[in-house]
């Protein structure tokens, strides 16, 4: 039989943790920093309008674009909390998750051979989804000292004539870092002086915990050439309704567009009715979620440095980013260790690529119980290295 | 009272026996400053008790707790609050509240059984001057109170790792 596997299939990367996976399935009590969705419920109101509108049999296909009641909201959420304006009839199209948004942006804009800058340490499906769309992933390091932040002079270092668009994700995961406006400043100059196109994902954005919430967009030099990505996993704990959006100029949601018709058709419609509910009535159940993001992420951050894992504040998303470099082992080892000996499971900094190596991601949405049960064993994890 | 009182605020309503040294670090300041910030709230009565919430039905005790409405006349000079106070001087009523809509008074009561609670309606509550009319409403299971839910809820499986 021949070998029925494509090229592209076979070269994008494998999950860089899937042995650990195999180690925590044979465990029984370990306490999980490795996952990346929120741990709450969906708020109730969101799930009883899904559940209203199933009863009324609005089970069918929506418009390709997505409801239009939504795509109003959207606009009206990025108008009054990010200060940019979108027509909700041709520059918006709500997709499968952020996900999804990021897959058929990135098919939208890439041809063979073009070179997308991506902010590294990244979520992990960014150079695949770079190389299922043809083009070639180049990694701009983001580094501690710049508190995680993507520098002008990084980016710049990594433009060839071949460069074509950057991808970021700030707020960030893994490493909580946020961009302020003067940091976007000098990305647009970048972007403008060199053509390039900006995708900002942006799922994160709600979960800023000190300054000011941005998007990339409301930089006047961005809007023209920059995708936004958004979505409601995160922000109202909707990640198993798979519900987000992007936003973008009109010629490019046009052709963003027609990829999504080919492919997905239309998001899921009880998820589109959440989610509206979400934007309309939802905000001080998303904003109490959020502050008690914020509180965990103290009582975690606090208790690491407390034990001697050094960790800047992250001032956004829900993930500590702590460095193991003072205890004598790669990223990879202290997890293996930790979670065999300790039973915690954290996910290595190398994971989310080059950048991202002498760190451990710790999700801090978890109980409060279990971060303070983890911050202990981190320390006896330490103590008996 | 500023952000960090309302975080205080909002923590210990939901557990007031997390040690003093956790609520310092989820709000991100000095446990001395905690302290203070709390004493402070003490003494403007911001917070008024610390209690526990205690599932009777668990306990097995068997008592019973009703809602009661009452119809009042007001008085002259006092409106509601001198018949409010005096109700609530009764052991066996655990809230009183002045409410709208068709009724004045809603008191919560509690008993050893029905009998106890109705022997409390009807010979010490409705013969008193200024009431009108009672309504008693039997509270036959809670589901959720001060904000917790009480009945069982299926755990869901996360996955352990995700991106």
């Amino acid at each position: 039989m021949r070998d029925f596997i494509s090229g592209r299939a076979r070269e994008i990367p494998p999950s860089g943790i899937r042995k650990f996976f195999d180690i925590v399935v044979e465990m029984e009590d370990v306490i999980s920093l490795g996952v990346g969705e929120p741990d709450f419920e969906t708020p109730w109101a969101l799930c009883e309008s899904a559940i209203h509108s199933i009863e009324q049999g609005e089970t069918s296909y929506t418009s390709n674009k997505g409801l239009l009641q939504l795509r109003e909201e959207i606009t009206k959420y990025m108008d009054e909390r990010f200060d940019v304006r979108y027509n909700p009839e041709t520059e918006v199209v709500v997709t499968s998750g952020a996900s999804e948004a990021l897959d058929i942006s990135l098919r939208a804009v890439v041809d063979p051979g073009d070179e997308v800058l991506i902010a590294d340490p990244s979520y992990v499906a960014y150079t695949p989804g770079v190389m299922l769309a043809g083009g070639a992933p180049v990694l701009v390091p983001c580094r501690e000292k710049d508190q995680f932040r993507l520098t002008a002079d990084a980016l710049m270092e990594k433009i060839t004539p071949k460069s074509k668009a950057v991808l970021i994700n700030f707020p960030n995961n893994p490493t909580g870092g946020v961009m302020d406006r003067a940091a976007y400043q000098e990305i647009a100059d970048v972007c403008v002086d060199h053509d390039l196109l900006l995708i900002s994902d942006e799922i994160y954005a709600e979960m800023t915990y000190e300054g000011e919430m941005i998007s990339a967009a409301s930089l006047d030099d961005l809007r023209e050439r920059t995708i936004t990505i958004n979505g409601f996993s995160k922000a109202y704990a909707m990640t198993g309704w798979r519900v987000g959006y992007l936003c973008a100029p009109q010629e490019l949601s046009e052709a963003i567009l027609k990829i999504h018709q080919y492919v997905m058709l239309c998001a899921p419609a009880m998820g589109q009715v959440a989610a509206l509910e979400g934007l309309r009535h939802g905000a001080d159940a998303r904003d109490r979620m959020v502050n008690e993001y914020m509180m965990r992420r103290n009582l975690f951050v606090r208790g690491l440095n407390r034990v001697g894992l050094p960790c800047h504040m992250p001032k956004g998303a829900f993930y500590a980013f702590p460095s193991v470099a003072g205890t004598g082992l790669a990223d990879y080892e202290f997890a293996e260790r930790l979670l065999k000996e300790q039973h915690v499971a954290v996910v290595p900094g190398s994971a989310f690529g080059p950048s991202g190596a002498g760190h451990v991601r710790c999700s801090y949405a978890v109980s409060k119980e279990d971060l303070q049960t983890a911050v202990e064993k981190i320390e006896t994890f330490i103590s008996d290295l | 009272m500023d952000d960090k009182d309302r975080m205080i605020l909002t923590i210990l309503e939901g557990d007031s026996s997390l040690p003093r040294t956790t609520l310092a670090d989820l709000v991100d300041l000095e446990e001395e400053d905690v302290n203070r910030r709390i004493a402070e709230l003490e003494t403007a009565g911001v917070i008024r008790k610390y209690t526990a919430m205690i599932d009777w039905e668990k306990a097995g005790t068997g008592g019973v707790s009703a809602i009661l409405e009452l119809k009042v006349s007001p008085e002259r000079d006092f409106g509601y609050d001198k018949i409010a106070e005096r109700i609530a001087r009764f052991s066996q009523v655990r809230s009183v509240r002045l409410v709208s809509g068709c009724y004045d008074l809603e008191l919560t009561v509690t008993g050893h059984n029905i009998h106890d609670v109705a022997r409390f309606v009807s010979e010490q509550i409705a013969p008193l001057e200024h009431i009108r009319e009672t309504g008693t409403i039997l509270i036959m299971k809670s589901y959720k109170e001060n904000g917790h839910i009480l009945f069982e809820k299926k755990g869901r499986e996360r996955l352990p790792f995700t991106f």
